[in-house]
């Protein structure tokens, strides 16, 4: 074992007592994996090519290769500039089953929804159906040209243009931009939509207002747009203050960023008064959808005067989250907004064909579009698998959607609140999310003990520390793809846990104490950042 | 519904733990007014898995599937064979099912991969450092504008006329709200790139050059002598690689002096999917890291010492840094990094340059074949695996003609440039290992057709 060069420990020993220790360091099903750098070498591949070179021009040809360079390099007579690569670049190979060996030990590190309850708060982790790994897979979808010419890929509109339907119809809105690749950078589409309609009435505003509770993009999209961030107050019953709101609406404003549900998992009941302010005094509304899971198929964001809006793809409509991405953020648009969106998009004419409108095409168009956000059409890959998930729930199912994730998430406030603090508790149910603080734990123990210790009880921690207005925050959201079962099992083991913070409970500390590593040393990594591996100087000794 | 648990039982009990009397209680924030009081109207019923296949296939058939026929397009995205491996590995639920790895005692899966991508990003470009990916190659490289500025605090930028026109409309929108100002100018039909015009434009004031390698109509240049002059004037060079293949076979840009490499990974493992979700690479300088957008993995050790990888540096970050971050970068492009990552690992660089060499080679020969045809030409000196053709014929229409007689012939410039009269008979043919002598042939005689 390596020396901890920092001589970072946790603040309580591990429990050595009863551990066994393996030579190889594994634990049975629990499999320590090296580096590909340290496995593989630059000699070993795992494809194969055909045997006969290809017959003419600079084919490649083993015996040319020089020492030292693995591989074959090209003849003279290439066309290469004379740029060819003389040094070796330092990846190295694996064959394929060792490749499948690696990777799929790596996986069994990660804990994920398949394995079990994913409360992330704000991040709607629900269950990701098969059948949209299959149809986005179907070659008519996977292997298909984004510059092919536009009658050879009529199926591939038609699914944007459905998919754009239905959101228009979940959200009462008048338009969509498809093409923003996530969360964040729909956000950016929006405000960019908000930015180019104030300018074309020759307005110049400069501040845009984001609630305290927002997620940390809100802030940074809109300095990214070029606005400068003020922070809005919440209220004793964590919702946006209205009037305060009021009072710092005028003529610099040119948005508001509110989330609905917010990030406390509560309702902005005062939406439609707050849109109607916003609006009366010039400004937009900007809504952040990451929480729309809540209220789909039950209110539709159009009918409380939403601008924009985002809707990640990955939360509501289910396409998985791959450990970060990617992500899928269409932007639903007012009519207002709706002639600033940008190209490309799918328009469907009369005939029954669909066409591409971007650079060519936009003049006629779509002339006040704010511009391009990114090469080609959007997340097409996700598309295929929203649109395969809202056609699988239909309306009644997307309904219960909603009604099953705030359901869940009720069941969990209630049954924990006797040993939990949540704070909003007393004001009335939840929506999707349920909050707690880390009121009421005794002896240092903090939020991140207790997340730290439910992982050993074989749960994803729920977010931690944010929203930031409520302190020490843990936020739970179920979705609505658990059992009852899987609820209880939960609730149990975060009774057990909070009882133990309460009680001040040291070996907390010391959690997690099964997962494939302990606590890791963030402060370390910050510090003395090592963001690629480097061959050691010297070999360590094996021990 | 198959994807609810939750019996009516179940919900009649939790709602009696809950102490509400209907599910409406729970929704009683919500305005009276504003709330719907049935399902959604206009959306169908729920559907059976197999009705929805069913409907799905039926679109995807729709589409000419590029497999299917002979196929030469390029220009940012490439059809390359994906070993059956890596949609395995990237359907293992503990990769796709994750989350961002926010909890790295039970990521250290995505984290390590993640560690090992930025690696090989690292040694692919030849710069000491890569990040954890962005959405894609377009907004990869408005970030490294972005990250030019901050680091030379000048808002100049100097994009070379072989930068794929997308990505620079991407720059061009984003930059109207930034206050950077970029210098932009269409390609000419011409067998080397714009190098001596980029030099020449360099100034004092100048933050960043960025050239595209090899460039929107497949040349290849030597980047040294821009990295050279950028540098003398106190300016970064950023260079893009659409193709990162051709890295297998002709020096990294890192090699030549280029400070921020960013690119398109989608050509390593991640298919043509119509446009996305694709994956953005990007890497740069060790000493500007901290300059760096997007998130990046890091070594560090456990209580117990054990080497393990956590999320790092995150106060350059938007959830830390909010309105102060180096970028609004939430969500990356992970999964697409596995795949991109399991690919390179499979071919190593053995079958890297192997590959790269077999792409050369196909299009060499596809490029002497063509070239041969009657008043066309070859506008390059220099290529890896795509060329442009100047055409005696508008090459829109041409490229229509060939649909026609089932060939995805290539892109036309007149698509990527609309209303550059000058480039209109511009041809951009790309050409990997998936073109087989057969392909080649056919294109070659319904190129003579057309052009006749």
């Amino acid at each position: 074992m390596t020396v901890n060069p920092s001589g970072w420990r946790p603040s309580t020993p591990a429990n050595e007592e009863g551990e066994a220790h393996t030579v190889t360091g594994n634990r049975a099903l629990m499999l320590e994996e090296p580096l590909i750098f340290e496995i593989g070498t630059t000699e070993q591949t795992g494809v194969d090519f055909e045997c006969s070179p290809a017959k003419a021009g600079a084919q490649g040809d083993a015996s040319a290769a020089p020492s030292g360079a693995p591989g074959p390099r090209p003849a003279p007579g290439n066309r290469l500039a004379g740029l060819e690569r003389s040094r070796p670049i330092g990846l190295p190979g694996l064959s394929e089953p060792e490749t499948v060996r690696h990777y799929t030990r790596l996986s069994r590190q990660n804990y994920a929804i398949d394995l079990g309850l994913f409360p992330l708060g704000s991040c709607t982790m629900k269950h990701n159906p098969r059948l949209n790994e299959k149809v986005a897979r179907l070659p008519g979808f996977a292997d298909v040209h984004p510059l092919q010419p536009q009658e050879t890929v009529q199926g591939a509109l038609q699914v944007i243009n459905e998919l754009a339907f239905w959101l228009l119809d979940l959200t009462g809105m008048y338009g969509v931009a498809m093409s923003p690749k996530a969360g964040a950078h729909g956000e950016l589409c929006g405000l960019l939509c908000i930015r180019a309609a104030l300018e074309a009435r020759g307005d110049k505003r400069e501040v845009v207002l984001v609630p305290e509770s927002a997620h940390g993009t809100n802030p940074a999209t809109a300095a990214f747009a070029g606005y400068r961030v003020e922070n809005i107050p919440a209220n004793a019953a964590g919702r946006v203050d209205l009037e305060a709101l009021k009072a710092r609406l005028g003529p610099d404003v040119a948005a508001v960023m509110i989330t609905n549900p917010n990030t406390c998992g509560l309702f902005e009941p005062d939406m439609k008064a707050i849109s109607d302010a916003v609006h009366a005094a010039g400004a937009f509304v900007y809504c952040d959808g990451a929480n729309f899971n809540a209220i789909v198929g039950k209110v539709r964001p159009g009918d409380l005067g939403i601008d924009a809006m985002h809707i990640n793809l990955h939360k509501t409509f289910s396409t998985p989250h791959g450990g970060g991405g990617p992500g899928s953020g269409p932007v639903v648009l007012s009519e207002a907004l709706a002639p600033y969106g940008p190209l490309p998009f799918v328009a469907k004419y009369p005939d029954g064909t669909y066409k591409i409108v971007e650079e060519e095409n936009a003049g006629a168009e779509h002339p006040n579009a704010f511009g391009r956000m990114v090469a080609f059409h959007g997340q097409m890959g996700m598309f295929t698998r929203a649109l395969a998930y809202i056609l699988s729930h239909g309306a009644d199912g997307l309904k219960q959607v909603a009604e099953d994730a705030v359901l869940n998430a009720n069941y969990i406030l209630r049954s924990l609140s006797d040993v939990l603090d949540a704070p909003f508790a007393k004001s009335g149910p939840c929506m999707h999310e349920a909050i707690f603080s880390d009121r009421g734990f005794a002896n240092d123990v903090n939020t991140l003990d207790l997340a730290k210790a439910l992982i050993d009880e074989g749960f994803h921690p729920m977010t931690m520390y944010f929203p930031l207005v409520v302190h020490g925050a843990m936020l739970v959201e179920p979705t609505e793809t658990e059992s009852k079962a899987s609820l209880d099992q939960f609730i149990m083991a975060l009774r057990s846990i909070a009882e133990r913070a309460r009680a001040g409970d040291p070996s907390l500390k010391a959690a997690p104490v099964y997962a494939p590593r302990r606590r890791l040393d963030e402060t370390l990594a910050a510090r003395k950042p090592i963001l690629t591996y480097k061959q050691p100087e010297a070999p360590e000794a094996a021990e | 519904m198959r994807y609810l648990p939750l019996s009516d039982a179940d919900r009649r009990e939790m709602l009696r733990v809950i102490g509400a009397g209907s599910i409406d209680e729970l929704f009683k924030d919500v305005p009276e007014e504003a709330r719907l009081t049935g399902p959604i109207h206009g959306l169908p019923m729920h559907a059976s898995e197999m009705a929805v296949e069913r409907h799905m296939t039926e679109l995807s058939r729709k589409n000419m599937v590029a497999g299917d026929v002979p196929f030469f397009l390029g220009c940012g995205a490439y059809r390359h064979h994906v070993p059956a491996s890596v949609d395995h590995i990237i359907q293992r639920g503990e990769f796709l099912t994750s989350y961002t790895p926010y909890q790295p005692e039970i990521a250290q899966g995505t984290l390590q991969m993640l560690f090992e991508f930025q690696t090989q990003v690292a040694r692919l470009f030849g710069c000491e450092v890569a990040n954890a990916s962005m959405y894609d190659g377009s907004t990869a490289m408005w970030e490294a504008i972005l990250m030019a500025h901050r680091i030379t605090r000048r808002n100049k930028t100097i994009i070379s006329s072989g930068v794929h026109p997308h990505y620079v409309k991407v720059a061009e929108t984003l930059a109207q709200f930034s206050e950077d100002a970029l210098a932009t100018a269409l390609p000419e039909l011409s067998a080397v790139p714009d190098t001596e015009r980029l030099i020449a434009k360099i100034g004092p004031e100048t933050s960043a050059v960025v050239v595209q390698y090899p460039d929107i109509l497949g040349r290849i240049a030597d980047l040294s002598p821009i990295a050279e002059a950028a540098h003398a004037a106190g300016a970064l060079l950023i260079a893009v690689v659409t193709e990162p293949v051709a890295l297998g076979l002709i020096k990294s840009p890192g090699e030549m002096g280029a400070d921020i490499v960013v690119g398109e990974g989608q050509s390593i493992g991640v298919g043509l999917q119509f446009g996305g979700p694709y994956v953005g690479l990007f890497a740069c300088r060790e000493k500007h890291v901290r300059q760096m957008p997007g998130r990046l993995a890091g070594e560090t050790v456990d209580a117990e010492g054990k080497r393990g990888f956590v999320l790092t540096l995150s106060t350059r970050e938007q959830h830390i840094r909010r309105e102060k971050a180096t970028s609004n970068i939430c969500t990356s492009s992970v999964l697409c990094a596995l795949a991109f990552t399991v690919h390179l690992t499979l071919l190593g660089e053995k079958g890297l340059r192997q590959l790269a060499s077999l792409n050369h080679a196909r299009a060499c020969e596809a490029a002497d074949r063509l070239a041969a045809i009657p008043g066309l030409q070859l506008v390059n000196d220099s290529f890896f695996n795509e060329f442009t053709l100047n055409l005696p014929v508008e090459a829109r229409p041409a490229v229509h003609a060939l649909v026609e007689r089932g060939i995805l012939g290539g892109v036309s410039l007149g698509r990527l440039y609309p209303g550059a009269e000058a480039l209109q008979n511009g041809l951009v043919v790309a050409v990997t290992e998936t073109a087989t002598d057969e392909d080649i042939h056919a294109l070659e005689a319904a190129l003579k057709e057309v052009v006749r």
